[in-house]
């Protein structure tokens, strides 16, 4: 078999490991998509009322930004799981095996998407039930979901090198915490980003996670074309944006991510 | 003869700390090497340095041939390894960590699982095959990490403090496995803390201190530089050292050590009980009071005593420091 077929076994059965844990262990689950619903349910019916957004139903504003801070800070466990695996000595394991060296980071980031399917369908059926309407056809809602998962994919990878980074899981978790924060409040993700002063104003247009929620709103209707987002380039080609974000994020941290896996030793 | 692992000459620095300097080590085929020496000998740095996982700073090894550092692909595909701590998933049931491994060492499907269900009734463990590991005890995920280790039947085991943190009965339990599998023609590396583990497993043994081998040989030869069993007393009052210190120095085989804080005197002997009783019976006429005492085999401290004079430095205690008193 050639090397690409082994990467490919070798990361299903990683991947086939990773969601048995998800099986065994369901009050994980439950409690990372009680947080989207609860950020659904809050901003709807505590802020909704005092956030104006010209055009639009504020309900139908907010989904796509939950979305992206869901993927976004799902990426956190892809990190923890890693940091638990080593802490734990299965790396080292994997690491004494025969198969292929990206195998274990492939098959984590690939049931990662299994598990943001999980909750962005999660998501979408508390949208549904407060207002959010899909506006567009099906291919543009498909493209919608398919750009929300290969930007969380390529999170993933970072979130992964931080986790062979740091010490314990729990490093991770506050680690990303510091930065998916900011990264998704000072963004278009709960409130348009002309209503932030000017610097933080500049940082929402040209933040990825902003990008994102602008390219999903826009594919899914829920925008108001007499209600422009932003004159900036990136919120002008958010589809384009995001997808060079992607291969940027791709490029530099898969290498990074194998690189720090091969030198990585039990802490 | 052939050597099946080899190291020469491995050198590993941790910032300050020298965790190996310059250890040689040689395993001919079908052999059993043991290993000992204490906390921070640097057991574990040579144990994953031959299974790949570290990098040496100097030195070289190989493993059937193999060089680790320029085809560890090669040699991970002959190799088993069951670390220190058992590195099974505790989330997945015995049965598929094994069937896991089986896989990632490219069995296939069908030869995976035969195997996976073979290893566990080996290992003792088909009750618990389909139980999640969380629930096992720590003996029972010893015997399943040793059974991943064994899944691809390699030529080369590596197994590092195989019987730390066992009940006694776990340990003489996993002393059986050992043994049997060695009786199969493997070779392996065992490192342990204990003489007792190496005398019984292993053709040869090295004691390793702060990275360094400082005595090498089969467990008789050993066992001849160190002495045969200890005598072990503990007096009544501290003012009877010299005197218990000469009567037991008349019948011990080599150099009596005294630990005057708790007024404990270690002598190797020969001779067994009736030396011990010979012993009591001349501290008694000799108006020593004896609280205490014990005949038993030489432990890893004794080998540290003999061999360099302190006792065996582990990282973590606090114990107060024995002297070895020539009389
Ligand atoms: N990752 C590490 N970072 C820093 N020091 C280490 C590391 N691993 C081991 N050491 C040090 O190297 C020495 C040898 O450790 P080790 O090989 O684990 O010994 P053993 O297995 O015999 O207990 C010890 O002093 C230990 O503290
Ligand atoms: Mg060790």
């Amino acid at each position: 078999m050639s090397q690409l077929m082994w990467l490919a076994a070798d990361g299903y059965n990683v991947t086939r490991r990773n969601l048995i844990k998800i099986k065994r262990m369901p009050e994980l689950m439950v409690w990372v998509l009680m947080s989207p619903i609860m950020f659904v349910l809050l901003f709807s019916y505590v802020f909704g009322g005092s956030i104006n957004v010209p055009g639009v139903n504020y309900r139908e504003f907010l989904i796509a930004g939950i979305f992206a801070q869901t993927v976004v800070f799902g990426a956190t466990y892809t990190g923890a799981s890693l940091a638990e695996d080593m802490q734990k000595g299965i790396i080292d394991r994997f690491r004494s095996l025969p198969m292929t060296r990206s195998a274990v980071l492939v098959g984590r980031t690939a049931s990662d998407i299994v598990y943001n399917v999980l909750s962005i369908t999660i998501m979408s059926l508390t949208g549904l039930l407060v207002g959010w309407r899909i506006r567009t056809s099906f291919w543009e809602a498909v493209a919608g979901f398919g750009l929300l998962l290969l930007f969380s994919y390529a999170f993933s990878w970072v979130m992964a090198t931080v986790g062979l980074a740091v010490p314990s899981p729990e490093v991770v978790n506050n680690a990303s915490f510091m930065v998916i924060m900011p990264l998704t409040f000072v963004s278009n993700a709960f409130v348009p980003s002309d209503s932030l002063p000017t610097p933080l104003r500049i940082f929402a247009e040209w933040n990825p996670v902003s990008a994102v929620t602008q390219a999903a709103r826009e594919l899914f209707g829920n925008t108001n074309p007499l209600a422009p987002a932003s004159e900036a380039w990136s919120m002008q080609n958010p589809i384009l944006y995001t997808l060079i974000w992607v291969v940027v994020i791709l490029a530099i941290f898969v290498p990074f991510a194998v690189a720090l896996y091969k030198r990585a030793a039990r802490k | 003869m052939n050597q099946v692992i080899r190291a020469e000459g491995l050198v590993k620095h941790y910032k300050e700390v020298k965790a190996l300097d310059g250890l040689d080590l040689a395993v001919p085929e079908g052999k059993v090497l043991g290993l000992l020496g204490p906390n921070g000998a640097g057991k574990t740095t040579a144990v994953r340095i031959l299974t790949t996982l570290l990098e040496a700073d100097a030195g070289r090894a190989e493993v059937a041939g193999v060089d680790v550092a320029a085809n560890p692909d090669q040699v991970r595909a002959m190799i088993g390894l069951s670390g220190q701590y058992a590195a099974v998933d505790e989330y997945l049931t015995g049965f598929e960590n094994l069937d896991l491994f089986g896989r990632l060492y490219r069995l296939g499907r069908a030869k995976a699982r035969s195997r996976a269900r073979e290893l566990l009734e080996r290992f003792d463990l088909n009750d618990a095959a389909d139980r999640p590991v969380k629930t096992y005890s720590g003996g029972m995920r010893r015997r399943l990490d040793l059974a991943g280790a064994l899944v691809a039947d390699p030529k080369v085991l590596f197994l590092d403090e195989p019987t730390t943190g066992l009940d006694p009965r776990g340990r003489v339990e996993m002393w059986e496995v050992i043994r049997e599998m060695v009786a199969g023609g493997t070779t392996l590396l065992l490192t342990t803390q204990y003489l007792e583990e190496a005398d019984r497993l292993a053709d040869e043994i090295v004691v390793i201190d702060h990275g360094r081998a400082i005595a090498q040989g089969t467990a008789d030869q050993l066992k001849d530089q160190i002495g045969g069993e200890r005598v072990e007393l503990v007096i009544e009052s501290a003012a009877n050292l010299g005197r218990a210190m000469e009567t037991v120095n008349s019948f011990s085989t080599g150099e009596v050590v005294v630990d005057e804080q708790s007024r404990t005197l270690t002598a190797p002997v020969t001779g067994g009980s009736g030396v011990l009783v010979e012993v009591l019976r001349q501290l008694d006429s000799n108006s020593v009071k004896v609280l205490e005492f014990a005949l038993r085999r030489p432990t890893l401290d004794d080998v540290f005593l003999t061999l360099t004079g302190h006792g065996a430095e582990n990282g973590n205690s606090e114990q107060p420091q024995k002297k070895k008193v020539s009389a």
